[in-house]
């Protein structure tokens, strides 16, 4: 799956699970930028971003997750 | 993975503009509980739920009503994070019916809560306490191999746990849910944990015991977690992972399915569960059609694999009327030729004496469905209806929103699977009165009236987006067409059969007028439904020679539009009348009216039961059904009309 796609992917996603369709999904947007990215919703987003790519993340991989570049790093890999 | 639990397959999927769904509910002046619970009914995911909840949080703080949801609140104790499974179990709550409204306290705060009488949880006055604890929050030690210690341990938990309910008894006095305790899936020698005492599978296993014993004579609740966790599977139920990094008792996937189990026993509290199944009969209470196939053609017997699928599905309702569902059948069939396999198969686990209300007839099912809850003065949100037909269940679905009408996979061999993976019966208490309750209302029942219509069936028809398509006979149709002829009994208006090459010679023989007709509609294609052959009478005339039709596309004006192309070609072929035969059979008394109700008129009436009907070409003008025509490969050009 090539960057473009997964970002298409991606912003459908955000806007299901921050329930905002005016989201922007960009390398550098972080959870700082986001209006209601807490630490439950961060794995309620990590648990739908699984499900859409059918791939599992771990421990680490989801702990040092820092902008969504870093998701969509491993998501090239993996998807 | 099994699907079947964790997608809640026997929910219709969600409607594509769920959220614009969602979003176009605004603050309104009108009660918003129906709307809320038609939406609630899909299968949701998690993120799905989370957005129904914040509509419902949304609409409640705005102050508008939840009527005619019935209202509870629930205190949540829990050792693990329960922040995701919250707005899941109030939008699932709306499924069920209830106006979910839950009292958190701070994370694993359990002990704190309930044995504080100033807690929050104590002083908001739940309805109920949902102690959503699992293995984790015990006082577990492992005792390997010392029986002794292993029972002190076992104590010592449903020790715990009692305190946590008389805390509550004493300060709030609200309704206790427990949970069973789902055993990790990692063992330390294997198959013997379950057998060595003071392994953590051997204490779990005695706890879960005990907390049953406990709960049958106290009246606390028990939910099965522990048997939810099985059914899907233990290596899939908890998650390490989630665990570690929020708290998460269990796999994020499955958190839809809990909510289900946990909104059934509130609804079961409140006295919401279903008390009737209705069955339709067909292809759901046994394989085939009795009109067609017979009593010695259906398929309900042992040895057969169908057969062993469709008695499943009577089992599981014969087990159900035993604890207290009431059954009932609504069937497209005459009366007495559905009635037939009941008295005559000797393999039919159902009997006429089980069934309290028996429809079998020919009007569309919501209208049945409405007479048999007349007929046991229930409400319609008592029913459940279970239908292998998705057009039939489409049909009841939108007329009466209130009837539970449960997905059925392809596969017969899961449709009892399915029916009691709804979770439509769920009970918190057991009486000799749920015993004896299907026999009550049998003995009251008689067959109800049907002559009520439930409005609406034309604007249903219309939704069902139907394509009708005509063609002459040709050689692709023709294993079918020679199919068709040969098994239609009902819907055959003279059961003429005809074999492979006759057929074969009508193709080319222009004197013969010949229909092949197809349906399709929103739920997929239909195949080949209808049949017609005509034959010149005099020098004018047509003689409908064969006219047929599989029951399963009746009650969708079908009929109405082949007359109507029956017609079209007649007049093109510069025919003046259409001679139609009645032959009386043992099996057709479906349509000796049949060319009244089209407006033949009637010519000669035979001691036999043969009539003879004719119709005027000029100016015959039938009903138009709403679908879309296709009429193709007939001589001349090919056309196509809305």
């Amino acid at each position: 799956m090539d960057e473009p796609q997964i970002y298409e992917r991606l912003t459908e996603i955000f806007k299901d699970v921050f329930d905002e369709d005016s989201i922007h999904v960009t390398p550098e947007l972080t959870a700082n930028d986001v209006a209601g990215w807490d630490s439950l919703t961060h794995v309620r987003l990590i648990v739908t971003v699984q499900k859409a790519f059918k791939i599992k993340f771990t421990t680490s991989e989801v702990t040092k997750m820092a902008k969504v570049d870093d998701l969509v790093r491993l998501i090239k890999v993996r998807a | 993975m099994n699907s079947l639990y964790a997608e809640l397959q026997w929910l219709p999927r969600a409607p594509q503009d769920f959220a614009q769904r969602l979003k176009a509910i605004g603050v309104s002046e009108e009660p918003l509980g129906l709307e809320l619970q038609s939406l609630a009914s899909h299968a949701l995911d998690l993120n799905q739920l989370t957005k129904l909840a914040q509509t419902i949080d949304r609409s409640r703080a705005a102050g508008v009503s939840l009527q005619p949801l019935t209202p509870f609140r629930l205190a949540v104790l829990s050792n693990s994070t329960t922040d995701l499974v919250n707005p899941a179990l109030i939008a699932t709550a709306a499924r069920h019916g209830i106006a979910l409204e839950i009292i958190q306290p701070a994370y694993d705060q359990v002990a704190q809560e309930a044995l504080t009488p100033n807690s929050k949880v104590n002083t908001s006055r739940p309805d109920a306490v949902l102690f959503s604890l699992d293995y984790r929050a015990l006082p577990l030690k492992l005792s390997i191999g010392n029986p002794d210690a292993a029972a002190a341990t076992v104590q010592g938990a449903i020790g715990f746990l009692l305190a946590l309910r008389d805390g509550i008894k004493a300060n709030s006095n609200a309704i206790c849910i427990f949970q069973s305790f789902a055993p990790p899936v990692e063992t330390l020698f294997g198959s013997y944990d379950r057998v060595l005492l003071g392994t953590l599978r051997s204490l779990i296993d005695g706890i879960n015991h005990e907390l049953a014993a406990f709960a049958r004579t106290s009246g606390d609740i028990v939910l099965d977690v522990a048997g939810i966790a099985e059914t899907v599977g233990l290596a899939d139920w908890h998650d390490p992972q989630l665990w570690n990094l929020g708290k998460f008792a269990f796999a994020d996937q499955f958190i839809p399915l809990y909510a289900d189990h946990v909104a059934r026993i509130l609804a079961a509290i409140r006295g919401k569960s279903r008390k009737v199944l209705i069955l339709d009969l067909d292809n759901t209470v046994w394989g085939g059609v009795i009109g067609d196939d017979g009593v010695e053609g259906i398929k309900v017997a042992q040895g057969d694999p169908t057969g062993e699928a469709h008695l499943a599905v009577q089992r599981l309702a014969l087990q159900l009327r035993e604890r207290g569902v009431v059954l009932a059948v609504s069937s497209k069939n005459t009366d007495e030729i559905a009635r037939l396999p009941f008295e005559k198969h000797p393999e039919m686990l159902l009997k006429l004496s089980h069934i309290a209300v028996f429809q079998a007839n020919w009007n569309d099912k919501a209208t049945n469905i409405q007479a048999i809850a007349d007929e046991l003065s229930l409400g319609l949100d008592a029913m459940v209806f279970l239908d292998d037909n998705p057009a039939e269940r489409g049909l009841v679905r939108q007329m009466l929103p209130q009837v539970a009408v449960p997905e059925l996979p392809d596969e017969v061999a899961l449709y009892a699977r399915t029916l009691a993976a709804g979770g439509y019966y769920e009970a918190v208490s057991f009486t000799s009165e749920d015993l004896n309750r299907a026999g009550l209302y049998r003995d009251n029942a008689s067959r109800a009236d049907l002559q009520r219509q439930v409005g609406g069936v034309v604007a249903y028809l219309k939704s069902l987006d139907m394509t009708i398509t005509f063609m002459p006979f040709d050689a692709t149709g023709r294993a079918r067409i020679v199919q068709l002829i040969n098994k239609s009994n009902q819907f055959n208006l003279t059961t003429r059969r005809y074999t492979e090459p006759e057929i074969s010679a009508l193709e080319n023989d222009a004197g013969i007028f010949t229909l092949q007709v197809r349906l399709s509609d929103i739920f997929g294609d239909n195949g080949m439904i209808s049949v017609v052959i005509c034959r010149p009478a005099g020098p004018d005339g047509w003689e409908i020679d064969t006219w047929l039709m599989s029951c399963r596309v009746l009650g969708r004006k079908v009929e109405q539009m082949v007359l109507r192309e029956i017609l079209a070609h007649a007049h093109a072929a510069g025919v003046t009348k259409l001679i139609g035969t009645y032959r009386a059979t043992d099996r057709n008394e479906l349509v000796v009216d049949h060319y009244a109700k089209l407006g033949f008129t009637e010519l000669t009436a035979e001691q036999s039961g043969l009539t003879r009907w004719q119709m005027i070409v000029d100016g015959a003008d039938p009903e138009h059904a709403p679908m879309t025509v296709i009429s193709t490969g007939f001589a001349g050009v090919g056309r196509s009309i809305e």
